[in-house]
Order: structure tokens, then sequence, then C-alpha cells
């Protein structure tokens, strides 16, 4: 192909990146050409995301070589990366809520009349240009709040195509859209290609990429693994590169009966948020909720444990019906939640482990009036060991601590008050692979010692490898129930994307 | 079921658009409150809705419009500078020190050491917010007592009095021109061109692109620091000018000038729109929430209410204005919530 003849645009060899002793990046490579679809997997974790900072100039590499355009380049902000012709869409959204659409496409680049005046006519003019290309219909006057996650996410992208630049970095694009959008993202990165540009594309799920990008890179565990043409490999071999192991050891999965009803969720529904919901989980089970990122996954985990509230519908755990918006009724009701976002939500990071173990359970330690300490320290030691859990000082902040054995904490806090029902929100995400299959190990045991788990998951393999039950929900709606014989990444994506019946 | 969501989402739909031209129109809500207060009082009070009484009012709030022109820059950011009062009266004193050491004074360099003076504090709070990180609460907090410790020392026994300040400099203060008084005049001025200047220029929508979402104007490539820097400077030098200001219409200054201001134009600018959490708000509205607590005040004084009134009903306009923003927002909220998922349903 064309690669042969032209020149790289961007290479980077054996870039590395610390935070202090955290090792986010080991040896990153990865040759980009003009006109190419190049695709970048591997697991979270894998370094994926620290890559992509730096070429967007977010982080400076500590090691390794950068190349762009022929110069050796660093990168100093955001600001040069720009400069030099790179737009990067980020995984999460970064738009500004109380600017309009239009200004958050073009901000710092408005379009400018006389006396450097900002000239919002043509500046409206130019987003519906880019919108129509898109095809999506988005008022460029609205402001952003409130805007769906898919329409967020073509705002970002049509703000990386106002940019006209040369290298369009986009990491997990199609993960908030539908097919329809999706095939409409996927018109533009060929339309961008034919006009020279390169595009780096992050994404989980691999028909897509075998679909749009000609070639792969592989990364595990901070380090670059292989790059091949997508005409060279399939995608058994891109899952074994990516998790570098067989998936069956990955997820170590007892077989257990399931027992008696523990959480029975009846028609609950949340106005504008999911409708009509209704499962069951029993206890010794592992149910999986799936879907697309935005489907409602984690509002129908917090209207369950009282945090948020439900307009219609029933609660009952172990048969008694549960009254809403408490969270600790929740919890005397034998619930407990680790939410997604451990370091904003999970853990007071910085609290010692002591204290974050003991969190949930501070009245059974108190005597009287008084909390001792050292109660606090028997119940985190206890459970430190229990967990395997890696730490200095019991009084360590947890801040100190790496993400998996963060979320060793917040387990233990749940784990120390017995719950009956534990609902776990994206329990691995951000932790390495190490860590990652003791995380999973501790939740199997979990079901097998009796306790019933609801698990949300983006991770298709997680979910595949954990769950009893796989529930798949699109936009607010359960979708389907796929048992685990019958659950594999086919059925579960069409479910989630609306592909079904 | 779907007939049900889609009546619902129809009348929300409208109150939703209600709620937004309410929310835009937040300038025109206060002007409408000013006009009721205004004329309500003239009523109550015959001799009050006239032009002396406006003129009063104006000049009364000239000084609050100038130092909550700049707050509302520095708000805007996410951040706040509690410094401005303390800023206000060192350049104040400092202006007055050099009426009377100066037996033949410049009214240009009394200008140049007011906002000069402010510029100073200005910057020099920004640079520690900006570069050592701290929260610019605790800066500007520790701002406000520094200076006015400064001035306590400097200022200590000194009365500054009105027979060193120039004539012609203290006409700044009663004279009018069309009715409008030249007090008034400069921080109207100040309030046009900055508001145009926050609409209209790049680098100052970004002051938005900050407060509204900080990590995102970061990777967008926004000089985040630079630009709240700049932030704390323009509040710094409108304090500064707004010392100027005081000398002339007051003529008398000593070490407690501009006391207690910074919460009064912190409220001017709540009250006027401007989201205390950043991202949002306009000059105009703030100047026009400065206006109004200084109507409030007259007109306390012309009914006979005791003045002691006074700080309640700012605090009960602010409690109201905030609750009534947001209702506003969840309404919104919920509507666009509804139209989303109805939206998505089709």
């Amino acid at each position: 192909m064309s690669e042969a003849t032209t020149e790289p645009i961007l290479v980077m060899e054996g870039v590395a990146k610390y935070f202090g002793a955290v090792v986010a990046l080991e040896s990153g490579s990865i040759v980009l050409y003009p006109g190419e679809a190049h695709a970048l997997l591997g697991e979270n974790g894998a370094g994926k995301s620290t890559l992509v900072k730096i070429i967007a100039g977010v982080y400076q590499a500590d090691r390794g070589m950068f190349t762009y355009e022929g110069q050796v380049r660093t990168f100093h902000g955001p600001h040069d990366s720009q400069e030099a012709g790179i737009a990067v869409i980020y995984q999460e959204p970064t738009l500004f809520d109380d600017l309009n659409v239009s200004e958050n496409i073009f901000l710092g680049r408005q379009p400018l009349s006389v006396g450097r005046r900002i000239n919002r006519r043509e500046m409206r003019r130019q987003t519906r240009e880019i919108f129509q290309q898109l095809g999506v219909d988005i008022d460029p006057n609205r402001k952003a709040k409130g805007l769906s996650v898919a329409d967020q996410q073509m705002v970002e992208i049509a703000k990386a195509l106002s940019k006209d630049a040369r290298v369009v970095v986009m990491d997990e694009p199609t993960a908030a859209l539908s097919p329809e959008e999706v095939k409409r993202l996927f018109e533009v990165v060929v339309n961008l290609r034919k006009r020279g540009v390169a595009i780096l594309f992050i994404s989980h799920r691999l028909e897509e990429v075998f679909e749009l990008c000609q070639r792969v890179t592989i990364m595990r565990d901070g380090s670059f693994v292989r790059t091949d043409l997508v005409t060279d490999i399939t995608i058994d071999q891109v899952v074994r590169s990516m998790v570098g192991r067989d998936l069956s050891t990955l997820f170590p999965k007892t077989e257990i009966k399931a027992g008696e009803e523990v959480l029975k969720v009846e028609r609950l529904t949340r106005e504008g948020t999911f409708y009509d919901i209704s499962f069951t989980v029993k206890s010794g089970e592992i149910v999986a909720l799936s879907g697309l990122v935005g489907s409602g996954r984690t509002e129908i985990a917090r209207a369950i444990f009282g945090i948020d509230r439900y307009d219609a519908g029933a609660v009952y755990v172990n048969g008694a019906k549960l009254k809403g918006s408490s969270p600790l009724r929740a919890m005397h009701a034998g619930i407990g939640f680790v939410p997604e976002d451990r370091r904003q939500q999970g853990l007071v990071m910085d609290y010692g482990i002591d204290h974050n173990v003991a969190l949930a359970s501070l009245n059974r330690l108190s005597r009287g009036l008084l909390l001792f300490r050292s109660s606090e320290q028997t119940l985190a030691k206890d459970w430190a060991l229990k967990l395997q859990l890696k730490y200095g000082k019991l009084s360590d902040e947890a801040n100190t601590l790496s993400g998996g054995n963060q979320q060793k904490v917040v387990l233990a806090k749940w784990l120390s008050c017995s719950p009956s029902l534990i609902i776990v929100d994206e329990p691995t995400r951000g932790i390495d692979v190490g860590t990652k299959s003791e995380v999973h190990r501790i939740i199997d045991s979990l079901a097998a010692s009796g306790v019933a788990v609801l698990m949300i998951s983006s991770e298709l393999p997680e979910v595949l490898g954990m769950a009893d039950r796989v529930l798949v929900m699109r936009e607010g709606r359960l979708t389907a129930t796929i048992d685990r014989a019958d659950a594999n990444e086919t059925s579960v994506m069409m479910a989630a994307t609306g592909q079904v019946r | 079921m779907a007939i049900d969501n889609a009546t619902v989402v129809l009348e929300r739909g409208k109150s939703h658009r209600v709620a937004e031209t309410l929310s835009r129109a937040r300038e025109l809500a206060i002007v409408l409150v000013i006009l009721v207060i205004f004329f309500g009082t003239g009523i109550k009070t015959s001799g009050f809705a006239n032009l002396t009484s406006i003129q009063q009012i104006l000049t009364n709030a000239s000084l609050f419009v100038l130092l909550a022109i700049g707050e509302t820059m520095v708000i805007v950011t996410r951040n706040v500078d509690l410094s401005v009062g303390s800023t206000l009266g060192i350049s104040a004193f400092l202006v007055g020190d050099y009426y009377t050491h100066n037996p033949h004074p410049s009214v240009v360099l009394a200008f140049v050491i007011g906002i000069g003076v402010g510029a100073v504090c200005g910057s020099v709070i920004g640079f520690i917010v900006t570069v050592a990180k701290v929260p610019s609460l605790v800066v500007s907090l520790a701002g406000l007592y520094i200076i006015r410790g400064i001035l306590n020392i400097i200022g200590l026994g000194i009365q500054i009095e009105p027979s060193v300040i120039p004539q012609g400099f203290q006409k700044i203060g009663y004279e009018t021109w069309a009715g409008i008084p030249w007090i008034f005049i400069v921080p109207a001025v100040v309030a046009l061109v900055a508001g145009f200047a926050m609409r209209s220029f790049r680098s100052m929508r970004e002051f938005y692109a900050i407060g509204s979402n900080p990590v995102a104007a970061q990777l967008a490539g926004v000089p985040v620091a630079r630009r709240v820097f700049t932030a704390f400077l323009i509040s710094g030098s409108l304090a500064g000018l707004g010392g100027v200001l005081f000398v002339s219409e007051f003529a008398t200054v000593n070490a407690t000038a501009g006391t207690g201001y910074e919460l009064l134009v912190v409220a001017s600018c709540v009250i006027g729109g401007v989201a205390i959490f950043g991202g949002s708000g306009t000059v105009i509205g703030a100047a026009l929430g400065a206006i109004l607590l200084q109507l409030i005040n007259q007109a306390l004084v012309v009914t006979n209410v005791s003045p002691f009134w006074d700080p309640a009903l700012a605090g009960a306009l602010i409690l109201v204005t905030i609750s009534f923003d947001r209702l506003l927002s969840n309404r919104a909220a919920l509507a666009l919530r509804l139209k989303d998922s109805a939206a998505s349903v089709k």
C-alpha cells in the first residue's frame, strides 16, 4: 500500500511515563502514516490513554523517542500539540456546560470579524456545515449543558473536524453512539483518510476496528506488543495478544447452585433515565448489567441503593420491600455498593486504610459514644489479610495505594458489613491486569459464599467471564437477558446496540 | 404510554423554553425589580421618584458597580476576590496622601497612582493563586487582612481632610453630565467596555470556559493560569480605580476606607446572576445587582424603615434569586432529560 512510499507523520518508540513509582507507560511505540486509520488496542490499564496524552501534550514522556513530521518534538502542553495539527477526542467528553455548542467547537479559534471581535454568525454557519457533514441535528446555539452522551460525543468529533488536523486521535469515540451514528462517523473517517489525515482509533469493539482500520497496534501492561495489517491478523490473535493468556485462566469461575432470591426489582422507572426494569438476583449468583455507556446501568444501581429517587416500581431485598431514597436503609437491608468512581465516591482519599474500611461499620464498632481506633485497626487488619492488600501501615492514606489496592479497600469496607447483596460498578476500571484478576477472584469467592452480586461492567470479557446471567440495557430499557451459555460478544453487543429482533 | 410521554414532553418543553428565556433575561428581570421598587417607593413617599433620588442612588452605587465588574471576571473563572475592599482602601489612602504632600498635584497622576496600587495588589494575589495553586478564597482572604493591616500601620491616626483635595477633582464626585453623575459615568463606561469584551473577545470567552470546566479548558489548550491571573489583575486595578473615585466622592480618607465592601460586591454579583461556581454571568447583570442593593438601601431610608433591616433584606434577596435560579435550572434539566429520552424512543 501507500505506506511503503510515504513518510510516517508520527513515530513513537520506547516511550515511557512514570508517576512517582507507578509506571503508566513502560515502552510505547507506534508509527502513523498519512491517510491510514490505525487502531490502538489493549485492555484498560494497558497504557493507551497515557500514550494518547503524550501525543496530546498533556503529559511529557520521561524516556523514548517522539518524532512528528520528521522532527524530534516534545509538546509542552495541549496548545503545542494542537498548533502542530493534532486533534484529540477524549474518552470522557470535555465540553463546557455553560457555553453554547458552536463556541464549544471553536473555543480559542472562533472566527473573527473587524477589530478581532468574534463573528458569531460565521461561527454558527461553520458549525452547521460540520454538523451537516456528520449528519447530526444539534442546535449550534444551544448550551452544551444537558446534551445526551451521544450528542456530546458528536460535538467532540465536530470539534476535531473543525481543526483541519493532520492527525486525529479518537479514544473510544463509538462507546456511546448508536449504530446509525457509528456508520456516519465511519464515513467521516474514510473522508479524512482521503484527505491524507492519519487517524489513531481506540476501541474495544474489535469488529469495528477490523471494518475501519488498516493496521492495528496492540499494547499490554504498558508495553508495545505488535503492529500488523488487519489483513494479516485474526480477532482471536488480537485478543490473545491483548490479554497475554487465555480467557479461561483470567476468569476463575466457580460453578455453584443459585439459592434464594435476594434482590427483586420490579418495573423500576425513573423518568428520562430508565424505564420498566424488572429482574432478580439470587444468592450465589453473579448477574451482570451490560450495555453502552449512558444506557442507564449506573443509574439503576444508584436507584436501588437509594441514592437517586425512582418514579415508579419497587425494590425487594430478601422478600421485604425496600423503601427508596435512603442509602442508610439500603445498607441496613444488606446491600453494599462499590461505586464506579472510587476516588470520588468509594473512598475518603485522605483517610487511612483503617478508617476507610471501618466507615460503613461505625455503629457496630463503637462502644457507647466512643469509637476506638484499635477496633477499626483490628477490623482493617483482618480484611487486609483476607484480600491480600499491599500496604505499608494501616494508617496510610488511601491515595497512596494503587488503583487495585484502593478497590480492595472499598470491597473490604462493604464485606465487613456482611451484605447479602453487593453491587459493583465497573469493579476493575483503571486497575492493572494482575490485580484485576485478584478482584475477579474476590468477587467470585463472594458469590461462592452465597452473596448475591450485581455487576455493572463495560468490559465484555469481564462480563462474559464472570456472570451467570447478562442483562443488557439500551437507552434506559432492558433489551435482553442472556444466560451464561448463550452469552458471547456478538449476542451482547447486538442487544446493546439495538440490532436484536 | 408513548402518548403520555409525548404530552408530558410537550408541556415540559414549553416551560423549559420559558425557563431558558427567563434565565437569559436575567438583566431584564432585575431592571423590572428596580423599576417596581423605585416607583413603589415613589407612590408611598411623595418626592422620591425624581431625578435627584436617581442621581443619589447612582452615586452611591458607583463604587460597587466598579468593583462588581472585576469581581464578575474573577468569579466567572471559578475564583473569588475578597481583597477588593482593602485594595480600594489602600488606593484611596495613597491617593489622598499624594494630594497631602503635593501642593501642585496632577489629576492624571492621582489616577495612575490609584490604579497602579490596585494592579500591584491584584497581581500579587493572582500570582499566588495561579503559581502556588492556593485556592483564591484563602489567598484573597489573607490579602484582605494583610492589605488592611498595612493600611492601618501607614495610616495610623491620619485623617486626610477635604481641604487638601483640589476642588476640580472633588467635582467628579458631585457634578453631573446630562443629569448623570460623573462618578457613575466612569463605572458605566467600564461596564459597557467590559461587557462587550467578555462577549466578543476570544481571551475573555476563555474566562467562561475555565469556570465551566477547568480540566477541559486545560485540555483545550487554554492558558488557564494566565487568564486567571489577568482576571485578578483587572479586579485589583478596578479596585484601585475605585479608590481614586472614593477620594473624589468623600474627599476624606482614613484607614477604614472600603471596609466590608467585598461581601457587598460578591452579593451584587450573585444577585446579578453570576454563578458563584463560575462559568456564567454578565458584567451588566452584576452592575444592576449593585444598583438594586443601593436602591433598597435608599428606599428604606425614605420610607422610615429602620436601616438596620438593610442587611437582612440583602440576604433575603440573595436567597430568593438563588432559589429561583435553582428552581429554573432543575426544571430545565428535567425537561431536557425528558426531551432526550423522547427523542431516543422515537
